[in-house]
């Protein structure tokens, strides 16, 4: 029996255990969204496609699987942008399906015309055009397998609407061969025993941890390593979750706000086991002038990663989690007693803090989330200071607890995140950790959280700035607050109420336990106004351009 | 900074060129010359880019490159044994009265004349980049009109 381009896709997104999908309809995409209409997938409207994207990424990030977002051509698709580069940076599996004029009309400056395979050609891992019907069921296939494996990414598939209406032969193919496309999984048996000798004789080694641990799912091997070997363990932000954030060998994040212990061990160590990290500038400051002392053993999925900013000493490209495992019975624990001791000093001395006062400080209501949702909750988070706290005081215990826009930075990522995330698990707390700047970027995506009754609570840290800009005029701009005063800011209480949810002010610290409990009471959408301190800064840090040993503030 | 010569072998689909040019772009390199045609195998075409680039981030663009999912293979040819050839088309300002000498300075470098007008004369030559820089200095002195090149083709020596 024939089918048409829409069925056969739908049957398609089915068998690849597709059943959410995000997305905004409109004339290009209709028989798709007709389709979808009878179907057993869910259908999330968004109010913004660029929401529908993030919250494809959200979902794919707290659950591993891959995350579907749709939009009709034009217009629809370039609001994806952001989305995918933001989902590309992060290396987030996701199939964006957009709708495209005719084939026939291609090229004419047709209405809603976008080439929006060439727009996104750098800003995917792979995308595509359908031209013919009798192509689709194979390009979903491929889609599908080469967004979620290797070092995963998004892929684009766009389909003009002929496409979708005329009818072929249905057969969807049970395994796909791609010539350009063979990920290397296994790491390689030589490197990986060059390592282990290089770890046992090591006396001040350091695991530092990268996003790429969460892909691989290889959070309870590096937890063995650290255990077999009892070296501490540091991690960037898109790592954190890879390791519990309340195991003593937890040193925390290294880099622009890192601690001081991870940064001290960095500069200090005299071997780096750097596990799914790419040495992003954030990360390692200023490049020369990185871990001087030591030598680098570096695991990644992607060649590209690996020597692209630091001199590695071993490389091995691999699954991380297959790399440790073929690792882990040959280790040799090394003597590390002198360093150990120097890292828990680091510790003691310096553990992150801020002023114990009554004025309500944001980094108080990060950590009063993190108590009384006892780790448990996902956290997506924004761009900016509220970023920061987020990664500071919440100890991730979980992989997939922590969804943040690392590489791109994208303010506006946090509530649609969010919002994929409480579709894929809509018993767990899901919180957006916001800034007043960001939360306004998507904050339509209030709308979609009503409408499907996700109960997502959103914390407003609100400084009346665009808090991270502004410190950074703070400390080298002379205090001139250029473009970045917020304090015409809406009442966001009266905005969560207008569009149906609930909204909660804080303005003191006493008040701060007693409305997060209220909001994880109630069944919806929260939006909290938490009138922070305004200018807080952000401590430690390292200021751009230094080494990690040039940190500032952030002591007791 | 220092010329390379890198050879891509693709799966012929659709927009591979671009996404080829696009990595090279984003890096700020300048293509030098880009020449592509099908190989023997349909559906599959031999790039060959000349660039003259850093050799780190030329080493980390080809990465990229293999990265691209219809990318199969890509060498860079510098290093190896290899045989590379360019095709010129040139026409040069040529009365009368000179046509002769050009006509002979074709002949010693193996050029071919594939056109003659009462002024100019159009010469076809092939050869590796030595040869091919020696002609035309040679021939700028009479006036080169117009110029075409179709970019290096590069393959590798042996087996
Ligand atoms: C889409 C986008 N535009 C601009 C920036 C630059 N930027 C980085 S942080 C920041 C300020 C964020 O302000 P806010 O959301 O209020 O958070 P805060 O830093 O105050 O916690 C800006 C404008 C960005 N990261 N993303």
């Amino acid at each position: 029996m024939k089918k048409s381009g829409a069925e056969i896709l739908v049957e398609s997104l089915i068998r690849e255990g597709v059943n959410v999908i995000f997305g905004i309809p409109g004339g290009a995409i209709l028989p798709i969204c007709d389709i979808l209409y009878d179907s057993p997938i869910k259908s999330i409207l968004h109010g913004h496609e660029q929401g529908a994207a993030h919250a494809a990424d959200g979902y794919a990030r707290a659950t591993g699987k891959v995350g579907v977002c749709l939009a009709t051509s034009g217009p629809g698709a370039t609001n994806l942008v952001t989305g995918l580069a933001t989902a590309y940076m992060d290396s987030i599996p996701m199939v964006a399906i957009t709708g495209q004029v005719p084939t026939s009309m291609i090229g004419n400056d047709a209405f809603q015309e976008a080439p929006i395979t060439e727009i996104t050609k750098t800003i995917t891992k792979h995308n595509y055009l359908v031209k013919n019907v009798e192509e689709l069921a194979e390009t979903l296939k491929a889609a599908f397998y080469i967004a979620s494996t290797g070092r995963p990414g998004p892929v684009l598939i766009d389909i003009p609407k002929d496409v979708q209406i005329k009818e072929t032969t249905f057969t969807y193919p049970e395994k796909i061969d791609l010539k350009g496309y063979k990920p290397v999984y296994q790491g390689h048996p030589r490197q990986i025993e060059k390592a282990v000798k290089l770890i046992s004789t090591s006396k001040q080694p350091l695991i530092f941890i990268g996003g790429g641990v969460i892909i691989s799912g290889a959070h309870k091997e590096i937890e063995q390593l650290a255990k077999k070997t009892n070296i501490p363990v540091a991690s960037t932000l898109m790592g954190l979750g890879g390791f519990p954030g309340d195991n003593p060998l937890f040193l925390g994040m290294l880099g622009m706000h890192g601690t001081r212990p991870a940064n001290y061990a960095i500069m200090e160590s005299d071997l780096i086991i750097a596990i799914g990290v790419r040495f992003d500038d954030r990360a390692t400051g200023k490049l020369d002038r990185f871990a001087p002392h030591a030598k680098i053993i570096h695991m990644d999925i992607d060649p590209t990663s690996i020597q692209k900013n630091v001199k590695v000493d071993i490389p091995i490209v691999g699954d991380i989690k297959n790399v440790l495992e073929h690792m882990l019975p040959l280790l040799k624990p090394p003597q590390i007693k002198p360093w150990l001791e120097k890292v828990k000093k680091w510790q003691r001395e310096f553990p992150l803090t801020y002023p114990d006062d009554d004025i309500l400080r944001p980094q108080y209501v990060v950590e009063k989330i993190y108590e009384l949702t006892r780790g448990e909750a996902i956290i997506s988070t924004e761009v900016g200071q509220n970023q920061m706290w987020a990664a500071q005081f919440y100890k991730y215990t979980h992989p997939r607890t922590f969804l943040t826009s690392g590489g791109l930075g994208t303010m506006g990522y946090g509530f649609p995140a969010a919002i994929g995330a409480q579709v894929a698990f809509p018993e767990k707390v899901v919180f957006d950790i916001a800034g007043d700047g960001s939360i306004q970027m998507n904050i339509q995506e209030l709308k979609t959280a009503v409408a499907y009754k996700l109960p997502v609570k959103v914390a407003i840290l609100n400084n009346s700035f665009l808090g991270m800009v502004r410190q950074w005029q703070e400390l080298f701009y002379d205090r001139r607050y250029a473009m970045t005063d917020l304090s015409k800011n809406p009442d966001f209480v009266k905005i969560a109420e207008a569009y149906g949810a609930v909204g909660i002010r804080v303005e003191k610290k006493e008040d701060v336990v007693p409305a997060l409990k209220k909001a994880m009471e109630i069944p919806k959408c929260v939006f909290m106004d938490f009138r922070v301190n305004p200018e807080e800064n952000v401590f430690p840090m390292v200021p751009a351009g230094e080494s990690l040993k040039q940190m500032i503030g952030g002591m007791a | 900074m220092m010329r390379r010569v890198v050879s891509v072998f693709v799966e012929n689909k659709f927009g591979v060129l671009s996404r080829i040019a696009a990595l090279f772009a984003a890096r700020g390199f300048n293509i030098e010359s880009l020449a592509v045609a099908e190989t023997d195998e349909p559906g599959f075409s031999r790039m060959t880019i000349v660039v003259t680039a850093d050799e780190r981030l030329l080493e980390q663009v080809m990465k990229q490159l293999r990265r691209l999912i219809d990318v199969i293979k890509v060498e860079d040819m510098t290093e190896k044994e290899h045989v590379d050839r360019e095709l010129v088309l040139v026409k040069v300002n040529a009365p009368p009265a000179k046509r002769g000498e050009i006509v002979e300075l074709a002949d010693i470098f193996r050029g071919k004349v594939v056109d003659v007008s009462v002024n100019t004369i159009t010469i076809e030559i092939t050869g590796a980049e030595g040869k091919i820089k020696s002609f035309l200095s040679l021939l700028r002195n009479y006036g080169i009109k117009e110029l075409i090149r179709t970019g290096k083709i590069a393959i590798s020596r042996g087996g």
